[in-house]
Order: C-alpha cells, then structure tokens, then sequence
C-alpha cells in the first residue's frame, strides 16, 4: 500500500492520542512483558562461554565465540617496544579523549591509539543528551535511584553514586572547555525530561550532544599536544609475566605490521559492540564497535559483568532502507512524540524505560499490529508532526536539525509524516567489571566508557551514557597516571595469551575464530 | 493475522522493482543496487573502507565525498555514509586535507576576539566566493560565518556551525587558504568558554556536594536492602 495511506490513522487518530494519558507498567508487569518480548530473554540466542573468567556464564553466542577467540599475534613477535609512556589510551571516543586529557594533565606521558581517528565513536553520535542532577528540584541521589529502577536494581551502588556526584563538576569541566550547553533564559543550563527519569536532568547542544563534546574533546587533545596513533588497532595486551599489565600490542593498519607501545598504564576506552549484529539486530552504531577491549582484557585475566544484557534502543529507522538502523532521537518521545501501531492506537508510555519501550514495540508487531516494509522489515509509527500540532510550526526543525536533515535527504518531511521505527541493536549494558577508580581485576588494567560494566545494572537509563564516559574517563585518567608516576615499566610478555591457547585447545574450541574482530566484514568479496 | 500483514505493506520501489545502477567510483565503472548508500556502494563493489569511514550516521565527518550526477556538469559535496546513488552518478571520497590547526590555551586566552587574528591571520582574507558554503554537506553558510567570526559575533558563529560534523569539505576549496570550520570551532570553544554566563545553579549544586548536603540521604539509601530500595525506587514517578 502506498505509505500515505497507512500513514492516514496517524494523522486521523491524532488529535483522540493527544487528550489520553498512559500510565507507566507496575513492577510486575514490566517483568512480564521484558521476559515475553526482551531479546535478552530469547534463549536460543546465548550459550555458556566455555572457558576463562566468566566460565559457564551465558552471553550471545556471537560475543562468546570472540571472547574465546583466539590471537592475531604471532606468538614469537619481537616485543621490543617501538613507543613507551605512562598511560596507554586505547580508543578516541569520549571516554579515550577525557581520559587522554586528565592524564596529561597530571603529566603523564600519555599516547592515544585508536584504529580510525581521533573522534571515532559513539559518542559523537549522541543525540539524546546528558543526565546530570543541577536543579533545585532535583540532586544526586534522586538520580542514583531512577539509574537504579532503569537499571532494574542490578547497578553497582559504588560505581553509580561516584558517578551522580561527579556530574555537576563534570558539566563545569566541559564549560570551562568550551562546551555549549543549551541554556535558560536566566543563563541556567536548560535541562529536558529523558525516558524512565523522575526529573528533568538531560543537558544537552540542541540534538548536538555528542557531537558537540566530541568536537571540543578532541581539539583539546590536539590542543595538549597529546601522542596520537592514528589508524592502529590495539590486537593485544602485554603482561609481566605476573598477571600485571605492561602494555600492548598494535597493529598499524596501512602496512598490517604489529608494534609494541610499553605502558606503565593502559585504559581500555574501546566502546561497544554493536556491529557484532546480535540476534541479527540492525544496530545504530559506529563502524568500529566490535567489542575489542572486552576480548582483549578477557585473554588477560579480567572478569566481565553483566554481558547477557543489551540494550535496544525502541527508535531505530526501519524506513527508508537507506536508514536502516539509524537512530531517531529519544528527544522525539521525550518532548511528547507517541508511538502509534497500525490501527492508530498508542500501546505504552512512551517515556518509559528503553528495554520496557522496545519491548511493547516488539510486542505490537510479533502480534499483528506492526507495519511492513517489502524488504522484510516491520515497525510502528512514530508520531513526529504532532510535535508540530503541540508546539507550533518550525519545532522540529528547531529542536531536532539533525534528524530533519537525516530524512529530508530522502524526501521525507517529518513535520508532515510520521516516521518507522523498530528496536536497534544500542549499548553494552555490561563490561570489564571495574572498581570506582575504573581498574579491572587486572592490575594496572583500566576501562572506561562503554567497555566496562555494572554501572548501568541491565539497562542503561537515557542520558547516562554521556556522563558515564567523562566521569570514568576522568577517573581512571587520574589514577593511570599517579599510578604510572609512582610505578615503573614491567616486563613485556604474553604469556597470559599463551596460557589462553592451551586453555582453548583443553576445552575443544577452535583457533579459528580471531579477535578482537576490529572491523565488521561489509565489503562483498565473491 | 495475515491479513492485517499485507495490509499493512509499504510499498517500495526498490523491493519491488529491484534495479541496478551504473555509478563511476575514483573514476572505474560498477552496477550496484539504485538507492544504497554512496558506502555501501563502496562495499558493494568489493572495497574495504578504513580511510574515509566512521560513526555511519552523519555526524563523524569522516566520509566526505565529492559526486557528480549524470549529465550534469556540477561537483557536489556528501556524506558517503548519508548519499543514495542514482544511475550515472561519479564519485570519489576525499582524503583529509592538510589544513593547519592553530593550538592554543583556551583558559589563558587574554583577548580572544582580538587573538583569532593572530592564531589564524588569514580568518580576515575571504574574498567572498562563497565556495566554501556551496562545499557544505550540512548546508551551514560557511562564508557568512566566517565574515561574523571577523566581525567578533562568535554567539552567531557558534549558533551557525552547531550543525558542523569538521568533514573538513570548506578548506580545499578557500582561495585564501582559510579553514572555515577551525575558525567556526575556535570561535564556538571561546563563545561557550569565555563568554557565556556561568550558571549559577551548577555552582551552587557542585558547593551543595562539597559541603556534604547529601551526606544523611545518601547514609540513609546506601543502608537499604534491596527490598526498601526497589520501594523508594517504585515510588518515583
């Protein structure tokens, strides 16, 4: 059927949705619904990892087999260090650059490696905003407990209320760098209402979040002068022999040779895991998301929490097929965008928690009130021009730029028509389990950002993501770097890889599969 | 059930009609499938793309790409990962240009406004071709930007250049060897650094956690069982 057709109950059911009020789910009901539709609950999707440190403990089977995954290294590689410094940053992402700076700062001799550029990440990409408590309505620890109730009561309490604390001085950090927050009249920072929040405590550069504090983070690095490997990819960490970490290995991605950069410290700021395409799930991710640190610091003898869990973002393009993934901003729902299935009702709160959203979504379409795509794609509506109906002609083009230009690019008008949408493969609930300086069980071994785990519980709330990088960034900054000052150099070995590939054989699993993956195989060779 | 399926189809041209196009890539001939990504284009005709390829999403600006439709003499400007391909069009990607980035010290600036002229003498050079707005994939007026930075707008620059991703697309094209989007980012960091409010609402919440104003409620949360957590947490609306 011609899209403006279906999309005439969208329109004709509008102004009925806008007079309802949908309450939130209870406790209980959530459950029901997560554990019915929640790709997390799909059995058949994960297995028990074979060996290791998490030994018996069930993920996806796509993430399993990499973290059993065997060395690229060849194990008689020379490892005469051809860099060295204190802290060896592993990722250009928000975490890697904040990481990078406060290291500098206490200086250190610091050298930031990432396998693109400087810049690549999720964190550019962040539309939604950040979560920070600076209200008067509001404080810290309102939003420790709706992180807590997102994170359905699994968040380490530690690492969260570090994180809610840090928040304010971590928004006048990013101010006094040049950040462009939105702001109030009164010259306050402007503050928005994101999904499963009981206080308005988003910040955010209009639908420039991430974008705008990636641009900044990184022209402060160039700015310090800070030692950038561009286009290396971290293939290995190096240990003394003791289960301490001394460095890594790299791969120099024009010419395929590996080097070795000896670090007294090493923070694994890698990100995600998106484009694993779990479950076969479209993802909203960057390029390079294949989850290489939790590869690496797994061979090395580091536990991973939480990494049965995923979070699907409720608002991936599922049309056109050009946008097949992408992300519409939460901002839609939070400013008061409903969902609506093809008989033109709503069928949830739209500003409940992600993983309960994305699950009615689901819901709606695995039960007949979805709409196809004839390239095998389902979704539900997202009503965009009510925002238009709401707030006056020119809002969406004013408060969300970047996603008008996102469709307009393929002749869709979203103060006009109502847009596609289904759940998108988002976040790494999980990780490198980390203590509240952000080391892992393994000494001298940090993580931070996306790559580490139990801060988020099993679902990370709108908003935290953001913040999340900054202030573990920092923090594991700080410590790497009086850490390294009051350190010195260990040996360079890969014995724990070695130990790894006799554990592998004991267990059957093949050698076959490398990691980290580093990129996903998109280009069709035949 | 299967009713309501057909019924709810969105018919799509390239589903139903799958069609293949001839696009030039860096100038040698490949069919790909009409209406995929200038990237996936790419992918298509068997090229691994590490150079020239990020966040997929358009913001990361590391895909820029000059194309050229069919019968057309025009050389426009894209994100790769953004452009749909049409029959008969030519592309290329553009590798990073060495454009120079001034280093500074964004908190000892003394006179910013004054110090853009020394940090990037040639911001003042423009000759008005407007190239480099005509080179903007996010269709920011590139040219008048950088004509307000000299005249110290930097409020209006910062507003203007919020939807630059620094493809870096406006600096090849500057006959005076401008690089309008590092002028547009020194400017926006020292609008937001220098001369924007301080808010007063911040200051007094990072003072409100110095002073230990949440010292009882946190004694308080941290105590609770799972169970009294998970009925404060219930509560929240």
């Amino acid at each position: 059927m011609d899209i403006h057709k279906l999309q005439e109950i969208v329109h004709k059911t509008r102004d009925a949705r806008r007079k309802q009020t949908l309450p939130k789910y209870a406790p209980a009901e959530r459950d029901t619904l997560i554990k019915k539709y929640h790709p997390d609950f799909r059995e058949s999707a994960y297995r028990p990892i074979a060996f290791g440190p998490n030994a018996g403990e069930k993920t996806v089977r796509e993430l399993a087999a990499l973290l059993e995954g065997n060395s690229v290294v060849p194990m008689d590689l020379d490892l005469t260090p051809q860099h060295a410094c204190d802290v060896l940053v592993v990722g250009g992402g928000g975490a890697g650059c904040a990481a990078a700076l406060h290291a500098q700062a206490q200086g250190a001799k610091v050298i930031l490696a990432t396998k693109l550029r400087l810049g690549d990440s999720n964190t550019v990409m962040a539309q939604g905003g950040m979560q920070i408590a600076v209200t008067n309505e509001d404080s810290p620890v309102t939003h420790f407990l709706d992180t807590l109730k997102g994170g359905h009561m699994k968040n380490d309490h530690d690492l969260l209320k570090v994180m809610v604390e840090e928040g304010p001085s971590i928004a006048k950090w990013l101010l006094s760098l040049g950040v462009l927050f939105d702001r109030d009249a009164d010259g306050n920072l402007h503050v928005k209402k994101g999904g499963g929040s009981s206080k308005p405590r988003l910040l955010t550069a209009s639908d420039y979040t991430g974008l705008e504090i990636m641009r900044v983070l990184k022209d402060e690095v160039l700015n310090q002068k800070i030692q950038l490997l561009e286009f290396s990819a971290a293939v290995e960490l190096l240990s003394d022999g003791k289960g301490t970490c001394t460095g890594a290995v790299l791969r120099d991605l024009d010419n395929q040779r590996f080097f070795v950069v000896a670090a007294k410290t090493v923070i694994l700021a890698t990100g995600g895991i998106g484009r694993l395409h779990i479950q076969g799930f479209p993802t909203s991710n960057h390029f390079g998301a294949t989850g290489d640190g939790l590869a690496m610091s797994y061979r090395m003898g580091a536990k991973l929490m939480h990494i049965d869990t995923f979070q699907y973002h409720p608002s991936g393009a599922v049309y056109p097929e050009q946008l097949i993934g992408a992300l519409v901003t939460e901002g839609i729902r939070s400013e008061g965008g409903h969902l609506v299935n093809a008989r033109g009702e709503r069928f949830v709160n739209e500003l409940d928690t992600r993983d309960v959203v994305s699950s009615s979504i689901i819901r709606e379409c695995e039960e007949g009130r979805g709409i196809r795509t004839m390239s095998g794609r389902i979704g539900v509506w997202l009503d965009t021009p009510l925002l238009e109906a709401e707030q006056g002609e020119g809002t969406l083009n004013k408060h969300f730029p970047a996603m008008v230009r996102q469709y307009e690019r393929f002749g869709i008008n979203i103060a006009k028509d109502p847009v596609l949408i289904y759940p998108t493969l988002h976040y790494q609930n999980g990780g490198v389990k980390i203590d509240v300086n952000g080391e892992s069980d393994v000494k001298n071994l940090f993580v931070a950002g996306e790559a580490s785990g139990g801060l988020h519980g099993r679902n990370r709330l709108m908003g935290n993501s953001l913040l999340d990088l900054m202030v573990y960034g920092k923090r594991s900054g700080l410590t790497a770097a009086a850490r390294a000052q009051s350190g010195s150099q260990g040996k360079l070995t890969m014995e724990h890889v070695m130990k790894f590939k006799d554990e592998a054989k004991k267990h059957h699993v093949s050698a076959d599969v490398i990691s980290p993956m580093l990129f996903p195989a998109y280009a069709k060779k035949e | 059930m299967a009713d309501i399926d057909t019924q709810n189809m969105i018919d799509q041209e390239e589903v139903l009609r799958p069609k293949m196009v001839t696009v030039e890539i860096a100038g040698k001939k490949y069919d790909v499938p009409e209406g995929i990504t200038v990237i996936k284009a790419l992918w298509y005709a068997g090229q691994e793309v590490i150079r020239g390829i990020g966040c997929l999403g358009g913001f990361c600006g590391a895909c820029a790409t000059y194309y050229r439709t069919k019968d057309d003499a025009k050389v426009r400007t894209c994100l790769a990962c953004q452009m749909a391909v049409q029959d008969g069009m030519s592309f290329s990607m553009v590798p990073p240009f060495p454009a120079r980035k001034a280093i500074y010290n964004i908190a000892e600036l003394k006179d910013p406004k004054q110090d853009l002229f020394a940090l990037y003498p040639e911001a003042p050079l423009c000759r008005n071709c407007n190239a480099c707005t005509e080179a903007c994939p996010q269709t920011i007026d590139v040219r008048e930007g950088v004509w307000r930075a000299v005249f110290g707008d930097f409020k209006a620059v910062s507003e203007m250049f919020m939807d630059c991703v620094m493809c870096g697309l406006c600096v090849p094209v500057c006959i005076a060897d401008i690089a309008p989007n590092l002028v547009a980012l020194y400017a926006s960091r020292v609008q937001g650094a220098h001369f924007t409010e301080k808010p007063e609402r911040l200051e007094h919440r990072i003072k409100e956690i110095a002073d230990g104003k949440y010292r009882d409620e946190w004694a308080r949360v941290m105590k609770m069982n799972e169970q009294e957590l998970a009925k404060v947490c219930a509560e929240l609306k």
